[in-house]
């Protein structure tokens, strides 16, 4: 357990420099986020770098801020240390009327199906991937159904009155 | 692929354009266990190409979470891997309790640890059975479903319930255990052994069954680990690692279990892991039980952490209890405090790592829950597993990567 949180910022921090900013630790887990543009430098350095070796993709999805002008759509890599056994977060995020972001495919051959499902919810368009096309919901459907304009239940709807309870 | 073509296929002069022929496999076929389709290219019997379809079963469980206090999103947990729900019970439980900064006591730890380990019995259960079933052996499979009968009986005990169990509750479960389903589990340690015995001499050395799994469907462990394999599937590879060892949680730690790894990550390795997985289940099962027994009086009816802002009060309780009462109007309505923050927990699902991300802003639901199914994320391999490699050999690897259409389609 020689790789801690404190010594992956500081490799970062020296690699990239201010690049890579708003390090925290939410639940222990490291967490930072860096330029969409550097997406790839910075996951190609955290493979290679021999002390680091986050060569392990857990997770990748997106979420939807809109509030966020101009960084509405996050896209969120959980990768994982499998020999120290430490996990980070990393964060790249998109203005949503370019939501351009570099495919992981070329380091992560998992990344395929993950970046797929992420375009067919959120509509990240995932440069350079194989086949970026619908994976789980009809290849018909034309808008991405995870971002937040698209409340579940109908809005029209005034049978229900929640004036009173719930938020 | 051209070499694959002119040494398999001879064909009458000037009678061909198209040299492959195109398999539609599934969605709903016999031998796929779940909606799942497959568009083969096959040059004779052998695969060129596997082009897989998912989706036809996903309910938008991530959307849906979207507008559910936390203690309605277990029902949906359930119906990710509907083979062991008590595991993503738990796994979404633990993850709440983490957000929720909530400690369980030891007892619950170990209550849930059986129920986990049972679970996991279940689901290698079916999947090594019907690895079987796919190469012909009907027998181990119609065998070792009375246990699985018995494990559901178990369940039935403490939720009430079957398939989709919405077992244990945030901080804890929802009643303690009867002493029925402390007997059921007493006979099911004392049968079982016996009986996972007699299926691995069915199967284990069985020459027929050897040389339909043995070579077939491997991954190394270099690429497994890219692809992003977890669970049986990776330690079949090669590579040990567990979640349960790696970031103990619900007591874990307190253990002893060895971590079985194969060494070629095919269909044969994939299916000892899973038997070596059960015996380790079933050691883990028989300690827990013994520390359960060890608490005495009071203790020993611990069933839950006293956190009354999360932890839904008993039924009567709320009949008849003013505290009980208000906080159940309280959970129920959204009154409570969720903090906001972001958390990735994860549990050893009975296929692999199962993930849950939520980040919540405050509010009454999760602003955003991602689910990381294993299954969807090692099921992309199955293309590459399959090139060159005949159709029933195809088949068998389906069924051994352990793919449960729910957890796929989420």
């Amino acid at each position: 357990m020689g790789l801690t949180n404190d010594t992956i910022k500081s490799k970062l921090t020296e690699k990239f420099g201010d690049q890579v900013s708003h390090f925290d630790e939410p639940y222990g887990m490291l967490s930072f986020e860096a330029p969409k543009e550097m997406n790839l430098k910075v996951m190609q350095f955290l493979y290679d770098d021999p002390e680091l070796r986050f060569t392990f993709l857990t997770d990748l999805c997106a979420v939807h801020y809109p509030d966020q002008q101009g960084r509405e759509l996050a896209v969120v890599y959980h990768l994982h240390n499998l020999t120290d056994n430490i996990r980070i977060r990393f964060k790249v995020f998109t203005d949503i009327n370019s939501p351009e972001v570099f495919t992981a495919t070329n380091i992560f051959s998992s990344a395929n199906w993950m970046e797929r499902e992420t375009y067919d919810f959120y509509g990240v368009n995932f440069v350079g991937h194989p086949n970026l096309k619908r994976i789980l919901n009809v290849d018909e459907m034309d808008y991405f159904p995870m971002r937040k304009e698209f409340p579940l239940e109908d809005g029209t709807r005034i049978d229900k009155d929640d004036a009173m309870f719930g938020r | 692929m051209s070499d694959l073509i002119h040494h398999h296929i001879k064909l009458p002069e000037g009678s061909i354009e198209k040299q492959t022929t195109t398999l539609n496999l599934g969605p709903t076929h016999p031998a796929t266990h779940g909606v799942m389709q497959n568009i083969l290219e096959l040059d004779g019997e052998r695969i060129v190409s596997a082009d897989q379809t998912i989706g036809y079963i996903h309910r938008a469980f991530e959307k849906l979470a979207e507008r559910r206090p936390l203690f309605q999103i277990t029902t949906l947990t359930d119906r990710l891997n509907y083979c062991s729900s008590p595991i993503n019970n738990m796994g979404w439980h633990l993850t709440c309790e983490k957000l929720l900064q909530v400690k369980t006591p030891k007892r619950v730890d170990y209550l849930r640890v059986i129920i986990m380990e049972l679970a996991r019995i279940a689901d290698h259960l079916i999947c090594n059975s019907i690895v079987g079933v796919d190469s012909g052996a009907f027998t181990g499979f119609l065998y070792v479903m009375q246990y699985r009968e018995l494990i559901y009986e178990i369940y039935e005990e403490i939720c009430g319930s079957r398939l989709t169990t919405n077992i244990g509750r945030i901080g804890g479960f929802e009643r303690n255990f009867t002493n029925t389903a402390f007997t059921k589990l007493e006979k099911f340690l004392d049968e079982y052994p016996g009986v996972l015995a007699e299926f691995e001499n069915l199967f284990t050395r069985n020459r027929i069954f050897m040389e339909r799994v043995q070579g077939t469907g491997g991954i190394s462990a270099e690429r497994a680990l890219n692809y992003g394999f977890t669970g049986p599937n990776l330690r079949a590879a090669g590579v040990d690692y567990d979640v349960r060892v790696h970031a103990p949680y619900s007591s874990y730690e307190d253990f002893n279990f060895t971590v079985p790894v194969g060494s070629t990550g095919d269909n044969y390795d994939r299916f000892l892991v899973r038997n070596q997985e059960m015996w380790q289940s079933i050691g883990i099962i028989k300690q827990a039980y013994e520390k359960i027994q060890a608490f005495k009086g009071a203790e020993a009816e611990v069933y839950h952490a006293d956190v009354p802002e999360y932890y839904l009060p008993e039924k009567k309780d709320v009949y008849t209890k003013m505290e009980a009462l208000i906080w159940h109007f309280k959970i129920v309505m959204g009154e409570t405090e969720i903090p906001a923050g972001e958390v990735y927990h994860s549990v050893e699902g009975a296929n692999g790592e199962l993930g849950f991300y939520l980040i919540s802003d405050g509010g009454r639901t999760p602003y955003r829950l991602h689910f990381r199914r294993p299954c969807f994320v090692y099921y992309q391999a199955y293309s590459e597993l399959v090139k060159g490699a005949m159709l029933s050999d195809a088949i068998m690897t389906m069924s051994s990567l352990n793919l449960i259409a729910g957890e796929l389609d989420a």
